[in-house]
């Protein structure tokens, strides 16, 4: 035991701030809200030591599990808003990907003005996310929104109102959130062209392949550590992306997802009902680590693990 | 050894020239596609600054305009306070954003160098709790962490938000300083134990400043964590008015029925103003620092 703490005692004590932090902060919460979802917990029960009120939620069992996955709109209908949860991340990864990579590549290239454009492109990520909620919202306007007199303009008479309950609410905010997430895949996908040693693509080259050969046998390849790593990230985080849908379209059901519905359980209403709203945090929680362990898993057959 | 230099000599010539022997045509493509995509970026930011200057009133009209009755008015009465308490926000923020940036790069780089360099039981399952913790919904933390910051008496404190901040930003500053960390060769931390440096005093004195990129990277990320946040910013703090942050108090151009467009975009501008300072001070470490270190995983 001594001999094994003199060897990694910095190691453990460089760790040890992080390790507490979170324990305290997220895996002991963690612990604590999934026990909440087997209670019927809301503002008017909880322990208020403010007031001086102990707690007075009882036990319910598996009830909250039965009542969301029953699907019923009193509970925020589940399965339809995990369908619509799963169009909204695949939507916005997919173009968050295929835009972020084009313009990586193209950035790769001797451009003129590359720093230019460079800083232009990666505007987005430096404004912060509720302002540029706000900043679409007025734009996305139906009557004085830019971009419906410019769809006039154009000569469409009848553009859509965005922002609705239609569907194009849905459209509008991944809109949105495809605009705010290009410029983090677009910088690390350009650092991972920039790693691809030159040589390949000469080797390539003095082969005989085609700019499309090269793309797919060189390219692809090179960037496939990282694309593994920024495409799991960019899909957990538009999972659990709440701001933009919430500060745009607020609880527009067309726009609802898992996370804005938990919010809205948790923060509207009379009741503020935390025990729904910590049993959507747990399903949400379950879907993801099954799509993780899926995920490494599909990695790991191709020959890389990680 | 003389003839390989001489060949590489040669290559590389031939290599520049034909990348400069683009068509005219690719060219024009090229320089269009980026021209285009970076209006795309740009224009809802110049669109919020050309509305900042507009009255309330002639922000929603239906001919949108360049100019209209523009002025500084709007500014002028956020500034004095006229529409809450703006100047006391934007205290908060910078304090909360600012001390957040200070802790999370601070644990993120002890925690990456220790796992960069060292081998130690319970590393990999460190590195993968990372992962984890960031699929964590805050959904299903706020209620308790409510609880635990009302025990620990940090409830509606800044402090409390920055250490909720961390929390997020921390990890996956991990990652991308680790793989920063990965690239800065060992033999230095060798050389400095030789010379009689601790293990504290390698990472202090001689990889910390090697690793400034990386660093600034982590610091632009830790700050528009907390420069934006809006969740548990509006959960957390108390209502009163001088405790808000940004992201809250904002909200009080958007009333139920009708929105001060002129004000937020005003208002709008001035937030996003420091964000945009910050980002254009490590813009030029981005790419490298993310590139070594996020990518790797």
């Amino acid at each position: 035991m001594r001999r094994f703490l003199d060897r990694h005692w910095y190691a453990y004590a460089m760790v040890l701030p992080v390790v507490v932090v979170i324990a305290v902060l997220v895996l002991f919460p963690l612990a604590q809200g999934v026990f909440f979802t087997f209670t019927d917990i809301n503002e008017g029960n909880i322990a208020n030591p403010i007031l001086d009120r102990p707690a007075t939620y009882v036990s319910v069992g598996l009830d909250n599990y039965l009542n969301v996955l029953s699907g019923d709109a009193s509970y925020g209908a589940f399965w339809s808003t995990l369908v619509r949860t799963l169009i909204w991340t695949l939507a916005c990864v997919f173009f968050h990907y295929t835009i972020g990579l084009g313009l990586a590549l193209l950035l790769n290239r001797q451009v003129r003005g590359r720093a230019v454009y460079r800083v232009l492109l990666i505007l987005p990520w430096a404004v912060p996310a509720f302002i540029s909620a706000f900043a679409w919202k007025y734009m996305f306007n139906a009557q004085y929104g830019i971009i419906n007199q410019g769809l006039r303009f154009l000569g469409l008479d009848d553009p859509p109102v965005w922002l609705g309950q239609s569907d194009w609410a849905l459209v509008a905010v991944i809109i949105v959130n495809v605009w705010l997430g290009v410029p983090f895949m677009m910088v690390a996908l350009l650092g991972g062209l920039q790693s691809i040693p030159g040589d390949l693509y000469e080797a390539a080259e003095v082969d005989g392949a085609t700019p499309w050969q090269r793309f797919r046998n060189v390219t692809l390849p090179g960037l496939r550590s990282v694309s593994s790593t920024v495409v799991l990230l960019g899909i957990i985080w538009t999972f659990n992306m709440f701001a933009i849908i919430y500060l745009i379209t607020g609880p527009n059901p067309n726009t609802r997802i898992l996370v804005t519905y938990a919010f809205e359980r948790f923060f509207s209403g009379a009741s503020r009902d935390f025990a729904v709203a910590s049993t959507y945090g747990v399903l949400i929680l379950s879907v993801l680590l099954v799509f993780a362990g899926v995920y490494r898993r599909a990695l790991r057959k191709q020959g890389e693990v990680w | 050894m003389t003839v390989e230099a001489a060949s590489v000599r040669v290559v590389q010539p031939v290599r520049a020239l034909k990348r400069t022997q683009r068509s005219p045509l690719a060219s024009v493509g090229l320089h269009g596609a980026l021209v285009v995509a970076s209006l795309i970026a740009v224009f809802p930011v110049f669109w919020v600054l050309v509305t900042s200057f507009k009255p309330d009133a002639k922000a929603v009209e239906t001919t949108p305009k360049l100019v209209n009755d523009s002025s500084l008015a709007n500014y002028g009465r956020i500034l004095a306070g006229e529409k809450g308490d703006f100047l006391a926000w934007f205290g908060n923020s910078v304090l909360i954003a600012l001390m957040t940036t200070v802790v999370a790069v601070f644990l993120s780089a002890t925690t990456g160098y220790a796992a960069s360099r060292f081998r130690f039981p319970g590393k990999r399952s460190l590195m993968l709790s990372f992962l984890v913790v960031q699929m964590f919904p805050f959904a299903v933390l706020i209620v308790p962490l409510y609880n635990i910051l009302l025990e620990l008496g940090l409830q509606g404190t800044s402090l409390g938000l920055v250490l909720v901040y961390c929390t997020t930003a921390v990890p996956f500053c991990t990652y991308m300083l680790k793989g920063y960390f990965d690239t800065i060769p060992t033999d230095i931390d060798e050389a400095g134990r030789v010379d009689g440096l601790s293990p504290f005093g390698v990472f202090w004195r001689l990889v910390l400043p090697l690793a400034r990129p990386g660093l600034a990277v982590t610091a632009f990320y830790a700050f528009l964590t907390a420069w934006g946040e809006v969740a548990f910013a509006s959960a957390f703090l108390s209502a009163a008015d001088e405790s808000k942050t940004l992201a809250v108090g904002l909200q009080v151009f958007v009333q139920q029925n009708r929105t001060e467009w002129g004000h937020l975009a005003a208002a709008s501008i001035l937030v996003a103003i420091p964000a945009i300072v910050v980002f254009y001070l490590v813009q030029k470490f981005l790419v490298t620092g993310l590139s070594s270190g996020a990518v790797k995983g």
